[in-house]
């Protein structure tokens, strides 16, 4: 293709204010993709900061292998960073890209037979990179750069190493410390070809190299060498500007799912006047939660990072006990081993949040690849009659509210919660606005002092909750435990009717939780032929497909589910609007049993379980399919 | 473990008896351990309501029932865990963790070597009877090779652990051993685990009479106990016999070797208890039957900050470094922009 090709199809419009002409993009795809040593993630971090800034919405896909460095110049090695900028709304990282940055052969090879570039995509290649060295390990019997093999890409070949050397000719620096700022220029060519203003990441240089002057120097100097080098080559005759999107008034900054996980956690403690507890291991993707909440220690947030996950857990049940509020954070491999002690939690009626960031599986499977098949695990992977409310996050922002509302269920039901978030929208970005403390919510807390008739499991008559009385407490001493107890008393008890009731009230304080689950809202049709029932970070995909298909006149709905236990009371209802039921997941179908099971619903599954996320076009495809049937 | 004193009513043996109906066996050697801790709390100048015991699952981890305080019956080998967490959340509190040996050294291994390298100020008072037995009497990872239960016909083949080696050498800082029924010792050993800051590893010799009856005959029982006993005082020469008449002293390189005294041999030629020397606590972990009497008494008792405490730490200097949390700044923070 030819530039003006670029983006999602608007007219080009010429701007004079640069030498070269500048035209306006509705929104772009632009894929950085290296080594994993090359700092991609890094650079795709800093271009998102940019483009946030520039009032865009966007969405971001990092995608790294999970070995920490695999061999240089493998496709094993490969880490890309995808990131969808726009001025209208943004869902998804975008199914494929209008622009590949391919720092070596390997990710060139990678990502092209992976069919990332669109056709007539800008390739933008590191030229001095394709060595023969580099182009075997690739496996290229020749060079692609010559073999015509990409005719149907815009291909800019590009001495980057040598632009970057060049710019560093006289900092001192070795010639491998010089190398690996090259990063940075592929950054700079690329702010300046987007019109990213690259403050921001000068001020990220100037914080991260504080004690390495030389570096911090450096790289700055490579960074604007890129963007001038962009501004003055004959290569691009053009530059492209992608205007503000149109979005909801306010302040605004760029979240992953785990730091609004984090947040979220550390507001919902605020909120509820609560000491926070996170007892974690360190597990991918689920350890930046723990990265971040142990810099909070000035929130009064007590990190501990334990033996194992069983201790993780079990220490977060500890603080719990003893009235504060506990969370433990980790992947499907570690919600297996916290298992137990999540029982111990629903017996002993303590509230408790656990945090799932699912990733492939089964056993370690994809460690740094997305997939939401834990749901099942979520709701049945304890021993015997266990229930326990789930909440799934749609998007990283949304991880905020979703965290905060599993926190306030917790307290005020006394139990376990989990929540479900995955690789995708953990590591994933998105514009956030910004809260304000004032806004929130109070979670109310109490604890019972009153020792007048206190009975350890005495429930309230609504809610079927037990009161949260902690020890320091005088005359309200008391043993919880594991073994079955008597309600009201607490006492051990094994008779049966006790057990039957206990087993019973248990379940039906859970199912209870409908009281304050909002009603359903549907975006698309409210009615008509085909409802997409998805939850978790499925929300983008399914959200941009319902929109291209209402505007092509299908009459389509979608509803998301943050609620996964108990479900939302007007599901059933909501459910019978629909010819067709159709729910998309990253796994073999695992919500589909459930609404099947509750609603005796014939829906389709529409399934995926590659370790990345639906594209949207998966998503149209597959409902075009049973409109199709419909006729 | 420790914890301020505070002026309270006086408080007895009766305020820390539950109104649950106890439950071992009858002459189970967990009643005498009960009565000795019941008769210790009341003097420690703890207010009731400020203690929490924790359990797992075992005859011994049923003790918290039986005690008015507050408590928690956990899942099997984890208490160590949860009172982590329930200390570190709690450092107001006097946290005990009640344990057996299959409990603490077998699943819940990995926990009790991780709380005593951390230090976390909790008492943990380990019953040792080296069998399971409310399972009803499967070998235990103390019970002697060879031995002979439900599940080793042919006797056990698995070598058993010195529990209070494992203990030395997780690095605890506060490592003894007595025996259910010396009471006294008992109790000035529970006293001395509730003073110390740190992790208390307490580990109690006791009687299971129904699976593993006589457990410890050969060190308790009257017409032996005086041979078959060391009672370690610190900063006094090891010695033992009903006569006091024979000592431990260092023979060829670090070997201890059981002397009589007399003929030339004074208590100045004997090896002096100090509960601070790490090598002398662990050579007296291993020493017992047939060649040598059994130590009991403190092992070792040295000063290492606590977990807890370290952590509180770092929160104070956190908060007088950035100020107390400013949640609104906290979410504001990195790079914003302002749509109109």
């Amino acid at each position: 293709m030819s530039p003006t090709d670029l983006g999602g199809g608007a007219a080009a419009e010429a701007a004079s204010k640069a030498a070269k002409a500048i035209e306006t993009r509705d929104g772009v795809v632009v894929r950085f993709a290296g080594d994993s040593g090359d700092g991609m993630q890094l650079v795709g971090t800093q271009f998102t900061i940019e483009s946030a800034l520039a009032g865009n919405d966007l969405g971001t896909l990092p995608d790294f292998p999970a070995e920490i460095r695999a061999p240089a110049g493998s496709l094993a090695g490969v880490s890309g960073f995808q990131l969808n900028f726009s001025s209208r709304e943004v869902f998804t990282p975008g199914d494929s890209c209008d622009v590949l940055v391919a720092m070596n052969p390997a990710a060139l090879k990678v990502n092209i037979d992976e069919g990332s570039l669109k056709p007539g995509g800008m390739l933008i290649v590191d030229k001095e990179t394709f060595t023969d060295q580099n182009l075997r390990k690739a496996e290229y019997q020749v060079s692609p750069l010559t073999d015509g093999s990409l005719d149907g890409f815009d291909l800019f070949a590009i001495d980057i190493s040598k632009l970057t050397s060049t710019a560093l000719l006289d900092s001192g620096l070795s010639n491998k410390q010089v190398l690996r700022c090259k990063n940075f220029l592929a950054l700079g060519l690329m702010s300046w070809l987007f019109q990213r203003p690259i403050e921001p990441t000068i001020r990220w240089i100037e914080q991260k190299f504080k004690k390495a002057p030389e570096l911090l120097e450096a790289n700055k100097r490579v960074l604007q060498a890129g963007y001038n080098f962009g501004e003055t080559t004959e290569l691009f005759h053009t530059a492209y500007e992608v205007r503000p999107a149109k979005i909801a008034a306010g302040r605004y900054r760029n979240v992953t799912g785990n730091t609004a996980t984090a947040l979220g956690l550390v507001a919902a403690a605020k909120c509820a006047d609560l000491p926070m507890f996170l007892g974690s291991y360190p597990i991918t993707p689920a350890s930046d939660i723990l990265h971040e909440l142990s810099s909070y220690k000035h929130f009064g947030i007590r990190t501990f990072q334990a033996e194992d996950e069983i201790a993780a857990v079990g220490a977060a049940l500890g603080a719990a006990f003893g009235g504060a509020l506990g969370v433990t954070t980790t992947s499907g491999p570690g919600v297996c081993l916290k298992s137990e002690t999540i029982g111990l939690a629903v017996a002993v009626e303590l509230p408790l949040v656990i945090a799932d960031i699912q990733r492939g599986s089964p056993s370690t499977g994809l460690p740094t690849k997305t997939e939401q098949a834990d749901l099942m695990l979520a709701m049945y992977g304890r021993h015997g009659e266990c229930p326990l409310p789930i909440l799934a996050c749609a998007t990283p922002a949304d991880c905020f509210e979703t965290v905060f509302e599993a926190v306030r269920i917790a307290i005020q039901y006394m139990t376990p919660v989990i929540l479900l978030s995955d690789g995708y929208i953990a590591n994933g970005a998105e514009p956030w606005l910004v809260p304000r403390e004032a806004d929130l919510p109070k979670i109310e807390v109490e604890f019972r002092t009153d020792p007048e008739g206190y009975q350890p499991y005495q429930r309230d008559p609504e809610t079927l909750t037990r009161r949260w009385v902690i020890p320091g407490t005088p005359g309200l001493e008391h043993r919880i435990g594991g073994i079955e107890r008597e309600d009201v008393t607490g006492n051990v008890c094994y008779h049966p009717m006790n057990h039957e009731h206990m087993v019973r009230t248990r379940d039906r304080k859970i199912s209870g939780i409908t009281r304050d689950i909002p009603a359903s809202v549907v975006d698309g049709a409210s009615q008509g032929d085909v409802l997409l029932v998805g939850w978790g970070s499925t929300y983008g995909s399914i959200s941009a497909a319902v929109k291209e298909l209402v505007a092509a006149g299908e009459s389509v709905g979608h509803l998301h589910l943050r609620y996964l236990n108990p479900l939302p009371p007007d599901l059933g209802d909501v459910l019978k609007r629909f010819r067709r039921v159709i729910v998309p997941e990253m796994n073999l179908g695992q919500l589909i049993k459930l609404l099947r099971a509750e609603y005796l619903v014939d829906a389709s599954g529409l399934n995926k379980v590659q370790g990345r996320p639906f594209k949207v076009s998966e998503i149209v495809a597959g409902v075009r399919k049973v409109l199709e049937e419909l006729t | 473990m420790s914890t301020a004193t505070q002026a309270a009513p006086k408080l007895t043996r009766k305020d820390f008896e539950s109104d649950q109906d106890v439950r071992w066996c009858p002459g189970c050697g967990d009643y005498a351990i009960l009565a000795s801790v019941l008769r210790v709390l009341p003097d420690l100048g703890v207010p009731r309501e400020q203690f929490a015991f924790l359990s797992g699952i075992g005859c011994s981890s049923r003790f918290p029932y039986y005690v008015d305080t507050y408590g928690f019956h956990t899942i099997h080998g984890r208490a160590p865990a949860i009172a982590t967490g329930l200390k570190v959340a709690r450092p107001d509190l006097s946290v005990w963790i009640v344990t057996g040996d299959g409990d603490a050294l077998s699943i819940g291994g990995n926990h009790l070597i991780h709380i005593l390298r951390r230090n976390v100020d909790v008492n943990m008072l380990m019953f040792n009877n080296r069998i399971y037995g409310l399972t009803k009497g499967q070998y235990s990872p103390t019970s002697e090779v060879g031995k002979v239960t439900k599940s080793t016909p042919a006797g056990s083949v698995d070598h058993p652990f010195h529990p209070l080696a494992v203990a030395l050498g997780a690095d605890a800082t506060f490592v003894a051993r007595s025996i259910d029924v010396e009471a006294k010792h008992l109790q000035q050993v529970i006293r001395r685990a509730h003073e110390h800051r740190g992790t208390s590893f307490v580990e109690i010799l006791q009687n299971c009479n129904i699976f593993n009856d006589g457990a410890f005959a050969e060190l308790t029982d009257k017409p032996v106990k005086a041979e078959a006993q060391l009672v370690l005082e610190h900063g006094q020469p090891l010695i033992f016999g009903k006569n006091r008449d024979k000592g431990i002293r260092l023979g060829s390189g670090l070997r201890p070797e059981v002397v009589e005294l007399g003929k030339g041999i004074t208590e100045k030629d004997l090896i002096v208890h100090d509960e601070q020397d790490p090598t002398l606590a662990y050579f007296l972990s291993h020493m017992g039957p047939p060649d040598f009497p059994t130590p009991i008494g403190v092992f070792r008792a040295v000063e290492r900050p606590s977990y807890e405490r370290a952590l509180d730490a770092q929160l104070v200097d956190a908060k007088d470094r950035l100020g107390p949390g400013d949640l609104d700044a906290l979410l504001n923070r990195g790079d914003t922009w302002d749509v109109e």
